[in-house]
This record gives C-alpha cells, sequence and structure tokens, in this order.
C-alpha cells in the first residue's frame, strides 16, 4: 500500500504538470503553490547561472561532440556540448537530398539489401569505437533496426562508410555493442522469427511461434586498423525478444549481456502476452569463450544472402558485395557460453557500471530495480546454483546473482548511466523524470524532473570505465510547450542537465531531429584534431574524375553520354554541352578540384529526378539524368562558393532521339567535337 | 688570411646553402573569410605555400581580379638561381682557399649585387602581376591595382597582405655579414707595417 502511495506522490508532479497545460488559468492558480505551473517548473529547476554554463562564445568550441541517433530519420545527427548547438547531420540509412547519398551513382550501393534498394531505417543506437575500454573517437557504429543493418561512420570525414545487412535478424534493436578493444560489435535481434536455415524465414503458420522462431546474436569482426566489419559468426538463441545490449568492463569485460523481453514467446498481442511473466531474462553471454567456440569449429555453416557495403576512400565510390553464408553456434552445444538471468519484468536497459562488477537492469514494468553482481554471478556459476534451463541454456537463481534492488526510483525506469563518482542515473518513462542513486548503498538521493516522457539518457563516456561526469543528456519523447508551437509534430526535447554537484541542474533545453533514442558523446580533442578538410585531388581514384580542367569531356557510347566535368571556383568546364539526345542516360560525372576547406561545390539539371549531388573538395560525384524532352536545360554549382557563385552554371542541349547534333562541349571557346567523338 | 678567417669565409660561403632549406620570402595573406591565412613562398627555386594547396588557392582567389596565375613555370629565374646560388657557394670556398682579402670583398661586393638584381627582379615581378590585370576580370576597381608590398604590409581590398624576408633570404645576409667582416678584421699581409703617428699633444 506504502509503495503505491509513494508512486503517486511521485507522479503528481508531473501529472500535475500536464493536467496544468490542459487546463489552462485556472488551475495554473493552484499548481503554483507547488511551483510547478508548466513555465514555474522551469524557472524553479532551472540554476541561476545556467546560461553561463552553457555559453560557447562565437568562434570558440564546444567541449564534447555528442552524437544522437535520429530514429526514424536513419540519421545521425552532430551536437556541439553544452552549447546544444547542431553541427551535422550525417544521414546513414536514409537518401539525402541535400548532398545526394543514397541518390548519386556512387552511395546507391550504401543503401543496397537482399531486400533491394532499402533508403530507410529506423537508426536507434550510436556507439564509438573503443581503445582500453575508453572511446576512441575513430568511429561511430550504428545500428539500422527495421532491415536489420550495422553501419559504421568514419570520424574523420564524419561520413557513413560501411553498411552491413544482418542475416537471420529480424528487428535488429539490441546492437550495435562495440567490445572493449572493438573486438567485435556485437548485434541482437528484437524480434524472433522462424529461421528456415537458408538465410531467410520460412513459410509457417504463425501459431507455431512457441517451436519455430528463434532469435540471433551477431559477432560482427573489426578490423583494427581499418574498422572493416566482417560477420564473423551467430549464435542462435531462443526465441524471446531481445531488447538492449551493453558489454562488460575490468572483470567482466569478456562478458556481453542482452535484456529480453516475451520469454512466454506470445507471438499475437505482445502487449499483454508478453508481459505475463513475473521474471524475464537478462541474457549473459561470454564472447571471448563464443569467438573461441566458433574457432575451434563448434560453428555450424548454413546459406545466407546478405549484403556488405562499403565506400572506398580513393574512388569515393561504394561497392556492395553479397555474402552467400554464414556461420552459427548453437548455445545447447556450447557449455559455459550463455546463462540466463531472471530479471523482473520486461526489462529495458542493461547498463554495466564504471567498475564492471554491476549489471542495472531497468525493468520498465517492475517496481524495483535489480542490480546484479558480477562476482556473485561468477559464483553461481561455479556453483551451478541454477533454476532449470530454457532451450538447454542454464537459468541462474535470482537471489544467487543480484547485488540488491533500488527501492522505490520511479516509474517505468529504462536506462541507467553512470558519473564514474560512484552514482548511476537512471530514466523514469512514466514519472518524466532522472534520478540518481548511489551504487553503494543503492539509495535514491535526488531526481529532477524531465519535459517530458524522458526514454534514453547518456553522460558522456557513461557506458565507458571512466565517464566524464559533468553533464547528462535526457533525450525526452514528448516536448509539448518546451518551444514555439510547429502544429502537432514537434522538435524531440534533449535537455542537458549538470550532474558536477550534490544535486542535479538544468542548464538546457534544445531541439533533436526526428526522435533520438541513444547517443555517445566524446571530448572533443579525441576527434577534431583529425577531421579531414579536403579531400587530396591527387589521390582521387575514381573511374570518371576529371583532375583538371583539361580532362573533361562528353563521350557517348551508345545511349550513354558521360559528362566528366570539373568545378572549380566559379565556374564549371565544360558549361555547354550539345548532342545529348531525348532518352540518353547522362552520367555527370562532377570532380571539384578545390583543395581548400568548407568549398563544396553542388550540381543540379533542371528536370532531375534525383536529388543534387554536393561534391567535397577533391572528390567526384555522378548525377545520372535521362532527359525526357528536347530543349535548352540550365545546370548550376548549388553550395554557395564565392561572390561569383550565381554565375557558376552551364546550359546542355536536348535534341530529338536520332538527332545528327554531334557531341560537343565547350567553356569559352569552342573545342573541336572530334575530341569528343573517340 | 688566418686559418679561422678562411674557415670564417667557408661559413660564410655555406650560409647560402640556407636558401635551399628555406623560402627567401615569403608573403602572407589574410581576410575574414581565411582566418587560418594564406601563405606564398618564394623559393630560390619554386614556388610554394603553407600548405600543398596554397597556390592553388592564391590562384582562385587571383582570378577574380584578373591577375594571372602564379606557377613557377612562369618565372625563368627560378631555373638560373640555383646555378648562381651553387656558384657563389663554390666560388666562395674557392676565395677561402686562396685567402686573399680583395677577394673576400669582390665575392661579397658581387654577392650584394646579386641580392640586390634579385630584389629588383622579384619587385618588377609583383608590379607586373599586381598591375598587367586581365581586361575582362569579374572583379574591376577603379583605379585599383594588386601590387603586394616587397616589405611590409597593404591592403588590398578585403585582404591583409604581409611580406616578409624568410630564413632563407637569411643565408644571404650572413654571407655579406660575416665575408666583410673578415675583410675589414683581417690585416693586410702584404704591406709593410704603419708608422705610429705621433699622438697629438696639446700645445
Amino acid at each position: 500500500m506504502e509503495t503505491i502511495l509513494n508512486k503517486l506522490r511521485k507522479a503528481a508532479p508531473a501529472a500535475a504538470l500536464l493536467l496544468t497545460v490542459a487546463a489552462g488559468t485556472a488551475l495554473q492558480g493552484c499548481q503554483k503553490t507547488n511551483g510547478n505551473d508548466a513555465t514555474g517548473a522551469t524557472a524553479s529547476a532551472l540554476s541561476s547561472d545556467a546560461a553561463s554554463q552553457v555559453y560557447v562564445a562565437p568562434g570558440k568550441h564546444d567541449e564534447l561532440y555528442s552524437f544522437l541517433s535520429g530514429g526514424f530519420n536513419g540519421q545521425v545527427s552532430v551536437y556541439g556540448l553544452p552549447s546544444g548547438r547542431l553541427l551535422k547531420i550525417i544521414p546513414v540509412f536514409s537518401q539525402h537530398a541535400e548532398n545526394g547519398y543514397g541518390y548519386s551513382e556512387e552511395s546507391k550501393a550504401m543503401l543496397q539489401t537482399s531486400h533491394g534498394f532499402v533508403p530507410w531505417d529506423d537508426l536507434h543506437h550510436p556507439k564509438l569505437s573503443r581503445s582500453k575500454g575508453m572511446t576512441d573517437g575513430r568511429w561511430l557504429f550504428v545500428n539500422g533496426n527495421n532491415t536489420p543493418r550495422v553501419a559504421r561512420i568514419d570520424l574523420t570525414t564524419f561520413e557513413t562508410v560501411e553498411i552491413m545487412e544482418l542475416p537471420n535478424s529480424a528487428g535488429n534493436h539490441c546492437s550495435p555493442y562495440p567490445t572493449n578493444n572493438n573486438e567485435y560489435v556485437i548485434a541482437g535481434t528484437r524480434f524472433s522469427v522462424p529461421l528456415d536455415m537458408k538465410g531467410g524465414t520460412g513459410d509457417v503458420s504463425l501459431d507455431s511461434y512457441k517451436d519455430t522462431f528463434r532469435g540471433s546474436i551477431s559477432f560482427i569482426k573489426v578490423d583494427q586498423e581499418k574498422g572493416d566489419m566482417d560477420l564473423d559468426f551467430q549464435i542462435l538463441v531462443p526465441g524471446f525478444d531481445y531488447d538492449l545490449a551493453n558489454g562488460g568492463k575490468g572483470p567482466s569485460e569478456d562478458w556481453v549481456f542482452f535484456t529480453t523481453y516475451n520469454s512466454e514467446k506470445a507471438g499475437t498481442l505482445k502487449e499483454v502476452g508478453a508481459s505475463q511473466n513475473d521474471k524475464d531474462y537478462l541474457a549473459a553471454v561470454n564472447w571471448k569463450l563464443a569467438a573461441k567456440y566458433a574457432k575451434e569449429g563448434k560453428a555450424r555453416e548454413m546459406p545466407a544472402n546478405y549484403y556488405h557495403n562499403k565506400m572506398d576512400k580513393g574512388t569515393h565510390t561504394a561497392k556492395s558485395t553479397v555474402k552467400k553464408k554464414v556461420r552459427y553456434l548453437l548455445p545447447e552445444d556450447c557449455p559455459g557460453l550463455m546463462y540466463l538471468l531472471p530479471a523482473p519484468k520486461s526489462p529495458h536497459g542493461i547498463d554495466v557500471d564504471p567498475s564492471g562488477e554491476f549489471m542495472v537492469v531497468s525493468g520498465k514494468l517492475a517496481s524495483a530495480i535489480p542490480v546484479f553482481s558480477f562476482s556473485k554471478m561468477q559464483e553461481a556459476i561455479k556453483n551451478k546454483q541454477f533454476d532449470g534451463e530454457k532451450n538447454g541454456i542454464p537459468v541462474l537463481k535470482y537471489e544467487s546473482v543480484l547485488a540488491a534492488e533500488v527501492k522505490e526510483p520511479g516509474l517505468g525506469p529504462l536506462h541507467t548511466e553512470f558519473d564514474g563518482k560512484g552514482n548511476a542515473y537512471t530514466s523514469m518513462f512514466v514519472s518524466s523524470e532522472i534520478v540518481k542513486w548511489k551504487l553503494k548503498d543503492f539509495k535514491v538521493v535526488d531526481r529532477i524532473p524531465v519535459y517530458y516522457s524522458v526514454g534514453h539518457l547518456m553522460i558522456p563516456g557513461g557506458d565507458t570505465k571512466e565517464p566524464y561526469g559533468k553533464y547528462l543528456v535526457a533525450m525526452n519523447k514528448i516536448t509539448k510547450d518546451r518551444y514555439l508551437p510547429t502544429g502537432p509534430e514537434l522538435a524531440h526535447a534533449a535537455q542537458l542537465i549538470d550532474i558536477s554537484g550534490e544535486k542535479m541542474k538544468l542548464l538546457l533545453d534544445f531541439p533533436t531531429v526526428a526522435e533520438p533514442h541513444y547517443a555517445q558523446a566524446i571530448k572533443a580533442d579525441l576527434v577534431a584534431p583529425k577531421s579531414v578538410k579536403f579531400h587530396k585531388l591527387d589521390e582521387n581514384k575514381h573511374a570518371y574524375v576529371a583532375k583538371k580542367e583539361s580532362d573533361a569531356s562528353v563521350t557517348r557510347q551508345g545511349n550513354v553520354v558521360r559528362v566528366k566535368m570539373t568545378a572549380i571556383r566559379s565556374h564549371m568546364t565544360p558549361d555547354n554541352i550539345e548532342g545529348v539526345q531525348v532518352g540518353d542516360t547522362v552520367y555527370f560525372h562532377v570532380t571539384n578540384l578545390e583543395q581548400d576547406w568548407d568549398v563544396p561545390h553542388g550540381f543540379a539539371i533542371m528536370g532531375a529526378n534525383n536529388a543534387e549531388t554536393l561534391i567535397m573538395p577533391g572528390a567526384t560525384q555522378t548525377l545520372k539524368w535521362v532527359p525526357k524532352k528536347a530543349g535548352v536545360f540550365p545546370f548550376y554549382c548549388t553550395d554557395f562558393c564565392s561572390a561569383l557563385h550565381q554565375e557558376m552554371q552551364g546550359y546542355l542541349r536536348v535534341s530529338p532521339k536520332g538527332s545528327n547534333v554531334p557531341i560537343s562541349f565547350s567553356t569559352g571557346k569552342k573545342k573541336a567535337a572530334s575530341v569528343a567523338l573517340k | 688570411m688566418k686559418t679561422s678567417s678562411r674557415v670564417l669565409m667557408v661559413v660564410a660561403a655555406l650560409s647560402l646553402g640556407l636558401l635551399f632549406l628555406f623560402p627567401m620570402w615569403k608573403i602572407y595573406l589574410k581576410a575574414p573569410q581565411y582566418p587560418e591565412g594564406l601563405e606564398m613562398h618564394i623559393w630560390v627555386n619554386k614556388i610554394s605555400g603553407n600548405t600543398e594547396s596554397s597556390l592553388q588557392n592564391f590562384n582562385i582567389l587571383n582570378h577574380y581580379i584578373g591577375m594571372e596565375p602564379i606557377h613557377a613555370e612562369s618565372f625563368k629565374e627560378l631555373t638560373i638561381m640555383p646555378y648562381l646560388v651553387i656558384g657563389f657557394i663554390v666560388t666562395g670556398v674557392l676565395v677561402a682557399f686562396i685567402g686573399r682579402r680583395r677577394l673576400v670583398l669582390a665575392w661579397s661586393a658581387l654577392l650584394m649585387l646579386g641580392g640586390a638584381v634579385g630584389l629588383l627582379d622579384f619587385y618588377l615581378w609583383l608590379e607586373k602581376f599586381g598591375t598587367n590585370l586581365s581586361p575582362t576580370a569579374p572583379i574591376k576597381v577603379p583605379g585599383m591595382t594588386y601590387v603586394p608590398p616587397l616589405l611590409g604590409s597593404k591592403t588590398l581590398l578585403n585582404f591583409d597582405a604581409l611580406s616578409l624576408p624568410g630564413w632563407g633570404s637569411l643565408g644571404v645576409f650572413l654571407a655579406v655579414v660575416i665575408s666583410l667582416l673578415i675583410y675589414f678584421l683581417t690585416p693586410k699581409m702584404a704591406k709593410p707595417q704603419e708608422i705610429l703617428r705621433p699622438k697629438p699633444t696639446l700645445v
């Protein structure tokens, strides 16, 4: 009874807040006694020197880069902290008309999958690459949830350089988790599916869920130097839903943990069906042992069909490779590989503290937060303190692995991060707050409201051995009244909270792009000095590069016309093109000759059915265009490049099919047509 | 000449080698949109910049005002000068071996003359590039020329141009100073001892 009262008490401010917004001024009067009206809440929670703490003077740089997943826009947005300034949007799984990603001939291959061209995904979790358990600022790994994929972003260029599809996976949610030295990036499936053991799913009755559905955990090997990914093997796991993943550190660094729900194996109305068991599981996998088993020949092989797409640095061109098989392990064949820890109810977040001893599991429907002890888990395994088994996987006794439960933390715990000073911070979705508690005695010591319905929270380095315990970013799922209204849909709010002192202090609100699920942040000086300013033209190995204006050409091969064009402030070569016919496939291979920072050139032509291309200095990009009618078509540079940017344009003449206008091209003085006709 | 002077003379000759290690002259450009600045480095045998692509960026900027592109190939001097410098180094070492005071002076004078001619040539090039502008230039400011300063700073439209000798020039400076010191400090060997004049006395 008391706990229910407590819950109500805690939920009251949030509930009152929503009520207030809805009910208007009349209700505000009575709420003001709590200082809890919509604006009052902000004012009271905001410390007086908040502005100066987030102020980054013009021309000065932020302390940290933060990478927020875009959720359903398939992108990553890069923000500076503490200012909350948006620095860049990196397209990963989505076509991006702004720079032609996914539209240009070079980048189309990045979005190829076994389902064909998939120009969208739901990007949930960014994870920075690691060395010795610390983020090293080399790459960012992200997951595509819908059409299971894992991508790698190169942090020298802030561009997506690799995307790999995952076979035998559906809803790649608990992903990607990089081990402490980037040995592996590990990805688990959210949906279990009926694997046909040929790389696809079986045509089976949905009633057969319990018997035919399985999940998979993929182990992607990472090249230590280049970062290139390779699917080493998979573990086929029981048919639960796998939610989130996190890895150990220090003593537990050989282990990776996955939260599961739907241990009921319900195949319909999961809302109810998957919420029946009082306890689901935390799956603990010894990844080092798994790698050993796979190496020692325990792995079996099955046919598969998945795409691996890589962007080549030299040619600026992506290539797809189709992989035809995959190795897999079965936990029942591999003793010691996997254990299940009972965790109350529908666990969501799993977070391991900086010491590597505590595994904090947030059961989104549970009333307490269980904290598991790694050393106790080791003991329990040694002493075989099992509570039966599931699909041949030992289930450990709850009490034997539990360090403690954090009591009455709030409503709807989702995720926990750590400040490196012995404190844990858990986001509470239902009661819209961040709760601070001590790892020493598992007691709640502070709480701060957030606006509204926080999902993930992030402390820079909060999932590493040494968190940068100065800030916390709360990523809220609902915004309501934080910014000027923009119709039914509002920008999701992120809130920056100062966690350097005893009490949490709200510093800043900033809008985000789409719905961020998770974020990572890293000290700027680990990334900024390595930032590439331009690509070296000398190193451009694109098949259709024109390294100088005299290399520019227009050539016809059948009904394909290739234009090798150069762009430099402030003209394109050639800028007069004739001899193109209706129905030709025209490829504009545009090379940006600039060798200067921040001087991209764009290329767009009237009526193109895709997008522009935005060509970075020293790179070559290709726009495909099929003219449908005769006439003269202007093309131009889209990215303001100089005082004469507006004049950076040209004309292309399209004649009817079969016309006898010869191919010719020029810039300024006309060149002989014969040059083009090889 | 004493051995020490001969050694010094070799040093003077070899210090010209700095011309091959460092630029002779540097022109710095700064503008609001170029906070990091742009540098052109003029060497005895080439033209470069503080980065690989500085020269290209100089030329991109210059093309707006109709200035001819600057390339090492446009300067014959850059193919001749290295031989001249090597010539000075070789003759300087020879002078050290011969050990004649007069030769030291002659070498020094020739070097100064060479330096002066070089500076004049440099000035004429700046003048030529800065005033010989294309009549079809996109940006034409009435009465404006774009001659960078030979030494010191000057404002050219939105750019602050600063021109200073580089470490290579120090080689020439050292060669001249050392050789002159040798000349003035070395006693004239061939001449008979000077007669001491009586001190003027107060009457």
